[in-house]
């Protein structure tokens, strides 16, 4: 009798056996194909930047290049030399960090402020403040873009980057908002308490015992913010122009104005060289990002 | 002198009443314990004390002045938490002497108290640490010298022990009690445990629903509870309440049940009015450790009553008991046999029993 069963036992232990490992084979087969199609298209990049536009018109997208030719990329960033008509991304690449350096510095200022105040000093009616703030991610850009150009108007700094660093402060304030808010939630109040107890005031517990401790959601906002308003192209095309654009506004003037010949090369080293900074955030601080947007759901 | 005395204090949140009349006063070096389940305002009574919560209604005074619109850091206080509340990216130095220096004391003032505390609660070679890298009694340690480093007139816990673990929160429940032995600081205290309220205050406070039930002595609160929540609160297992009636015969008054003809003699309770007892519904109550086994002395009432249910805890043992189709439980040595389904004979101490008025639930 017991032989009976055990030996079904064995049966079922033989069969679970080879359906987890089909399973297993199954699944990484299907992690190795999305891997290729996500990688695809940066490979096809990196290679014909690389390339003359000789080597691109004899051989095909995949085909590897003949050396390390970094010259596409020089006439990317800089130009050719020549004056009217040679755009090159270098004054735009400028022009996009004294976007984004202050905007998203007073986004996050003003975001872990407000984070603050909501959790740790509530007052009356501040889930409503919180509700509309909320609203505000929401919102979708395109319906904000004409009472924004009557504002920046008015206040007189249409078409430059100052402007710019007003729009982008005012709609990143609502994501800032509440990833501080999420996170000073679980941050026990007592320690504001204690610090009140201490004599501490409003500004000295927010600088002196919160933002210590603030790190991981500090890093998510950073790159969140970062990689919003540098990849931007919406605000940047319609606010500014010329001189004053940000570098995505540049790379889409650059790519569509090539009069003659579509030089692939530059067009991809220049689509990079617009796409590498965010990609340094993400390498400097991403491991902060997975740990801070998780933090919130383990106390401390 | 009273260090603290709160006088007809309210408190709503909203529409919600926590706090309802408190009247409460505490003596120079006195303990008080607010004991009470979770939501009965003990915790918000505490804050207000602290300045940490406004008031609606009535007022709190620190030695005889009004506190009741002074900031926290001025109100002569220091606060225990339960989460021990230390400021997470500095190390224990900076945590305990955070307070003295938004004070502006002065550097030399500072390193002495600082010396002197942390030598006396045995953290001195923690200082450099951060809280993150101390156990769970050091950090409560820490929080507590962080208290004790600004010599506060009044010390306030709020549920101190309730993150240790059950060893270590009787060895720091006996360190606080060492620790108010020798300083003599005012205390106030908040907890939902019992024994801790039991063990460390001089008087105790039990709040139900925002509104303190009974504000006496540890033993006063034991021995005669002022109302059936007090009496079932205090004690475990609680008091064993049991519904019948007064009969009262030329001067002689008895307990009975209904329908039944047991008749317990109260000839020894003091009662607080001595009139209109007779036919007058009741809770007799009587703790389970007051009923024996055997006759310990000569007032002892012996009835038979049959055991359903026993529940062995190691020390001792507890009996259900069947008394009338009401339980009745009892607490012996776990070396005493008895038999489950039989009538067994029980003595009661009439000496240490409670009643209370049916309707109003009040001590009679």
């Amino acid at each position: 009798m017991q032989d009976k069963i055990h030996s079904s036992y064995k049966q079922l232990e033989q069969k679970s056996k080879y359906t987890n490992m089909f399973l297993r084979w199954f699944l990484y087969f299907v992690l190795v194909v999305f891997a290729f199609y996500f990688i695809f298209p940066l490979y096809v990049m990196v290679v014909t930047s690389l390339k003359t536009m000789e080597e691109i018109r004899q051989g095909t997208l995949l085909t590897w290049p003949s050396g390390l030719n970094f010259d596409s990329w020089l006439v990317a960033w800089g130009g050719r030399g020549y004056g009217a008509g040679d755009t090159f991304l270098k004054p735009y690449f400028w022009n996009s960090i004294k976007m984004v350096v202050p905007a998203v510095f007073f986004s996050t200022f003003i975001g872990a402020m407000a984070g603050y105040v909501l959790t740790k000093w509530r007052f009356k009616g501040d889930k409503w403040v919180f509700l509309f703030l909320l609203f505000g991610c929401f919102i979708p850009y395109q319906a904000i873009l004409l009472p924004m150009a009557r504002t920046l108007g008015v206040l007189g700094i249409s078409n430059s980057v100052i402007g710019l660093v007003l729009v982008h402060t005012v709609y990143g304030i609502p994501f800032t908002t509440l990833f501080f808010r999420n996170f000073y939630v679980s941050i026990p109040s007592e320690l504001v308490k204690a610090a009140r107890i201490d004599g501490a005031g409003f500004f000295k517990i927010f600088f002196k015992i919160l933002l210590p401790v603030s790190t991981p959601i500090i890093v998510v906002t950073i790159i969140w913010q970062f990689t919003q308003i540098w990849n931007d192209f919406l605000f940047g095309s319609t606010f500014s122009f010329g001189e004053a654009a940000p570098i995505q506004v540049a790379l889409n003037n650059m790519v569509l104005s090539s009069t003659s010949v579509k030089e692939y090369n530059v067009d991809m080293a220049s689509a990079i060289i617009a796409g590498i900074p965010t990609l340094i955030v993400y390498v400097l601080a991403g491991k902060y990002f997975i740990r801070g947007l998780t933090s919130g759901a383990v106390k401390g | 002198m009273k260090t603290l005395k709160i006088e007809e204090l309210s408190k709503n949140f909203g529409s919600t009443e926590v706090l309802r009349k408190i009247n409460l006063e505490i003596d120079e070096g006195n303990f008080l314990v607010l004991l009470g389940p979770s939501g009965c305002g003990k915790s918000t009574l505490l804050n207000i004390i602290a300045g940490l919560e406004t008031i609606n209604e009535g007022n709190v005074h620190i030695d005889n002045y009004n506190v009741s619109k002074v900031e926290p850091k001025d109100r002569n206080i220091a606060m225990v938490f339960q989460s021990y509340a230390l400021y997470p990216s500095m190390n224990v130095r900076e945590n305990m002497i955070f307070g003295l220096k938004q004070a502006k004391v002065s550097k030399e003032k500072i390193e002495e108290q600082l010396e002197k505390v942390s030598k006396f609660l045995q953290v001195d070679a923690l200082l450099e640490r951060k809280p993150s890298q101390l156990s769970g009694g050091q950090r409560q340690r820490v929080a507590i010298g962080r208290a004790l480093v600004r010599e506060p007139r009044i010390f306030l816990f709020d549920e101190p022990l309730s993150n240790l673990d059950a060893k270590l929160r009787v060895e720091m429940r006996r360190e606080i009690k060492k620790l108010h032995q020798q300083l003599k600081t005012t205390v106030v205290y908040v907890t939902h445990d019992q024994t801790e309220a039991m063990s460390l205050g001089t008087n105790i406070a039990i709040m139900n629903h925002g509104v303190i039930q009974q504000n006496d002595t540890p033993e006063n609160i034991y021995n005669k509870p002022s109302n059936t929540f007090v009496a079932d609160f205090i004690g475990s297992p609680s008091m064993n309440l049991i519904k019948g009636s007064l009969k009262e015969s030329s001067n002689k008054v008895s307990f009975v049940t209904h329908g039944s003809n047991i008749e317990i003699p109260i000839n020894r309770y003091d009662f607080k009015e001595k009139s209109n007892l007779d036919n007058k519904e009741v809770f007799f109550g009587i703790r389970p450790e007051h009923i024996f086994f055997k006759k310990s002395n000569e007032e002892d009432f012996e009835i038979n009553l049959r055991a359903d249910l026993s529940e062995y805890i190691g020390h001792e043992q507890i009996m259900t008991f069947n008394f009338e189709n009401q339980e009745v439980l009892a607490k012996f040595p776990s070396t005493v046999k008895i038999h489950l389904s039989k009538n067994t004979k029980l003595f009661f101490d009439l000496t240490q029993i409670s009643l209370f008025d049916a309707k109003t639930e009040e001590r009679i």
